[in-house]
């Protein structure tokens, strides 16, 4: 059966290009990037090559780019890097849709004694600015807040939270693990501190990431013991690895405009294909402002995993912020945080596309998820008559 | 990806007695909208046999839930009230080949409707929702479970720990800020747990089971001890409740031999096997 990927947001397919730029570091080059021999002196230029093409893709210098194993070490780097630095400032603020890498590393800042404030969001998932402008004041260390919110796409004014966080002498990081190869993501536009982002999410290989620090930026390593990524990552380099996010990045950054002119038209076209045929489907989010590749939809009074099931029958891969598929048994906290109902956020999809993706899988899929949200309520207590005391 | 198996994907896809029976019996109902599962059954009943004639479901829920929902009916139906009430969350799940731990609650909430609607059909028919009893102590407030409920998970499916508890239950999987109050409990059952037979007493036992018995305790939890300071000790005789020990090694010649005899080794086979030994130097 050919597999219908619509789920980008979770992982890409490492592109063969990717794939065939690291082969050689694998079983030739294989050699310690720091070692003082010519073998190994020329793996530390394919990394030193491998960081212009990074910097190239987010607008940043070289020299601020530190590489890490993904966006969960350069989230955790960065919100320890800041509290570290600034040990006599005890508040942090972050948003109450981040990803875990985030939200459960400022839960344990909280249990430590620290004050920490979630930001909310409104019913389409943006940010609430003003309340935001509330909480900060000069005792606030660090501000970390998303570019863009993996679960909905909705796009976060980083910009503006930025500026509000450094008239308070506050560090600004941003996940940015979402935004960066699908949308523009330009530090000398938007002044941010610290910036962590990963390679998997834009058909790199997983297990690779990268954390931008503003020059001058406060900097504390989170791995020690030695002297690589000049002090501020300590491990031996990954050499495949980094060379393939280079390679990734290149490439995001040659076909960026892929996604609005390609991306953004097949993912309407698929909402709007879904929305009209199944009765009480509503999308999640701010349409007006998201990632070009996201659409999460809530199909009203089923229950996302099995829907996801069927979806699986016909090879289709999607996601779901439905409580049966997460570790936790409740409903997605995106969705919770912007009040969507419980009848519908169990029932949410979350459909994320690639440049890659083509017109006859948005059309397989408008074709076989109708019956099944049918079939689903068929059997469902809360659809229909009320004829019962739920 | 869950680990379901191939049966229960057929009862997902495919599933039984989907519906509801216009003049029910009787109606069960549990779960919520909130817990993102829920399901109702309706049976019909025949008077004169008691056996459930015909039932139904609707789900809302994951594929397991779907399946566990949907197997039940068919091993509800046909039966008497009496055997069907006997089928419990473990059969419902065996049935399927097995269900992932996580996802053990959804076998469970079949039993739990099965309950409700027999309690229906007895009280005339009117829908009863499992568990609204306004007296339980609710434990878990996300998803409204008592200690009731817990305490009896724990006893029939032989829980262990809070994860456990969870996964059967789903007490403790939302905020998480009942877990202390589940780890109270389960200290308290599993404190109160009895070993699955009462051991015969010493005198009652023959011979080789005696030795058995003291030999068990001396290699556990006393010649290690002992192996610390270079000392050991072997039983020599058994005679009724009289133990005799040969002290051996470092404790051979020691000059509190007796003591260790009698304030340590005595103590804990009177312990360990029974309060009527006594232990002898030989």
């Amino acid at each position: 059966m050919k597999i219908i990927y619509f789920d980008n947001n979770a992982t890409t397919r490492t592109l063969p290009e990717v794939l065939k730029a690291m082969e050689p570091y694998f079983t030739e080059s294989y050699a310690n990037a720091s070692s003082m021999h010519s073998f190994g002196g020329e793996n530390k230029k394919a990394i030193e090559n491998a960081r212009r093409q990074v910097a190239a893709l987010i607008g940043a210098n070289p020299s601020e780019l530190i590489f890490t194993s993904g966006g969960t070490e350069g989230d955790s780097t960065a919100i320890y890097s800041a509290t570290n630095s600034y040990p006599q400032k005890k508040h942090i603020i972050t948003s109450a849709v981040e990803h875990a890498a985030v939200l459960e590393v400022f839960k344990l800042f909280a249990s430590k004694g620290y004050k920490v404030d979630f930001i909310g969001v409104d019913q389409y998932g943006r940010f609430d600015m003003e309340s935001y402008k509330k909480f900060i004041d000069d005792q606030t260390a660090l501000v970390s807040v998303m570019w863009a919110n993996s679960e909905t796409g909705t796009i976060f004014p980083i910009a503006e939270i930025a500026k509000i966080a450094h008239e308070h002498g506050a560090l600004m990081h941003t996940d940015a693990v979402q935004a960066v190869g699908k949308i523009e993501v330009d530090v000398k536009k938007v002044d941010v501190d610290m910036l962590s982002f990963s390679a998997h999410k834009f058909h790199g290989p997983k297990g690779m990431g990268c954390l931008y620090v503003k020059q001058g930026t406060r900097f504390l390593p989170f791995m020690v013991g030695g002297h690589q990524e000049h002090l501020r990552r300590a491990g031996t380099e990954n050499v495949p690895g980094i060379v393939g996010l280079g390679k990734a990045a290149e490439i995001a950054k040659e076909t960026l405009h892929l996604y609005k002119e390609k991306v953004a038209p097949l993912r309407d076209m698929l909402e709007q294909g879904l929305t009209s045929k199944i009765k009480d489907a509503k999308v999640n989010g701010d349409i007006s402002n998201r990632l070009p590749n996201t659409s999460n939809i809530s199909f009203g009074y089923i229950e996302g995993e099995s829907i996801l099931m069927f979806l699986n029958e016909h090879g289709v891969c999607a996601s779901s912020g439905s409580a049966c598929t997460s570790d936790s048994l409740e409903p997605s906290h995106v969705l919770r945080a912007m009040g969507v109902p419980f009848q519908f956020a169990h029932g949410s999809i979350r459909f994320s596309l690639n440049k890659y993706n083509t017109k006859e899988e948005v059309e397989l899929v408008i074709s076989v998820l109708p019956e099944i949200v049918e079939n689903l309520r068929a059997i469902s207590p809360f659809h229909g008559p009320k004829t019962s005391v739920f | 990806m869950w680990d379901y198996t191939k049966k229960l994907m057929e009862y997902f896809k495919n599933p039984r007695n989907v519906g509801e029976i216009k003049d029910a019996d009787g109606t069960g109902e549990v779960g919520s909208l909130v817990c993102g599962d829920a399901l109702r059954l309706t049976i019909k009943v025949d008077k004169a046999t008691d056996k459930i004639q015909d039932i139904k479901f609707q789900t809302f829920g994951c594929a397991s839930a779907i399946a566990s929902s949907s197997i039940l009916t068919e091993m509800a139906k046909g039966k008497t009230l009496e055997e069907a009430s006997k089928i419990t969350n473990g059969d419902i799940a065996a049935e399927l080949g097995g269900l992932p731990e996580e996802k053990m609650h959804c076998s469970v909430m079949g039993m739990e409707a099965l309950e409700a609607a027999i309690k229906s059909y007895r009280n005339g028919g009117k829908p009863i929702v499992f568990e609204q009893n306004p007296n339980a102590h609710i434990v878990c407030k996300c998803f409204n479970v008592s200690e009731e409920t817990i305490i009896k998970a724990i006893h029939a499916n032989k829980l262990r720990t809070v994860d456990d508890v969870t996964h059967f239950t789903k007490a403790g999987g939302a905020c998480g800020q009942c877990k202390g109050k589940i780890q109270e409990i389960l200290d308290r059952v599993l404190a109160c747990e009895v070993p699955a037979s009462a051991p015969k007493p010493f005198a009652s036992l023959n011979v080789v089971e005696k030795v058995k018995a003291v030999e068990k305790v001396l290699n556990e939890d006393i010649k290690p001890k002992l192996n610390l300071d270079g000392g050991s000790v072997e039983l020599v005789d058994i005679n009724g409740s009289t133990v005799t020990l040969k002290m051996l090694g470092m404790c051979g010649g020691c000059a509190s031999a007796g003591f260790t005899l009698k304030s340590f080794i005595e103590k804990v086979l009177k312990e360990k096997v029974d309060a009527s030994i006594e232990v002898k130097q030989a």
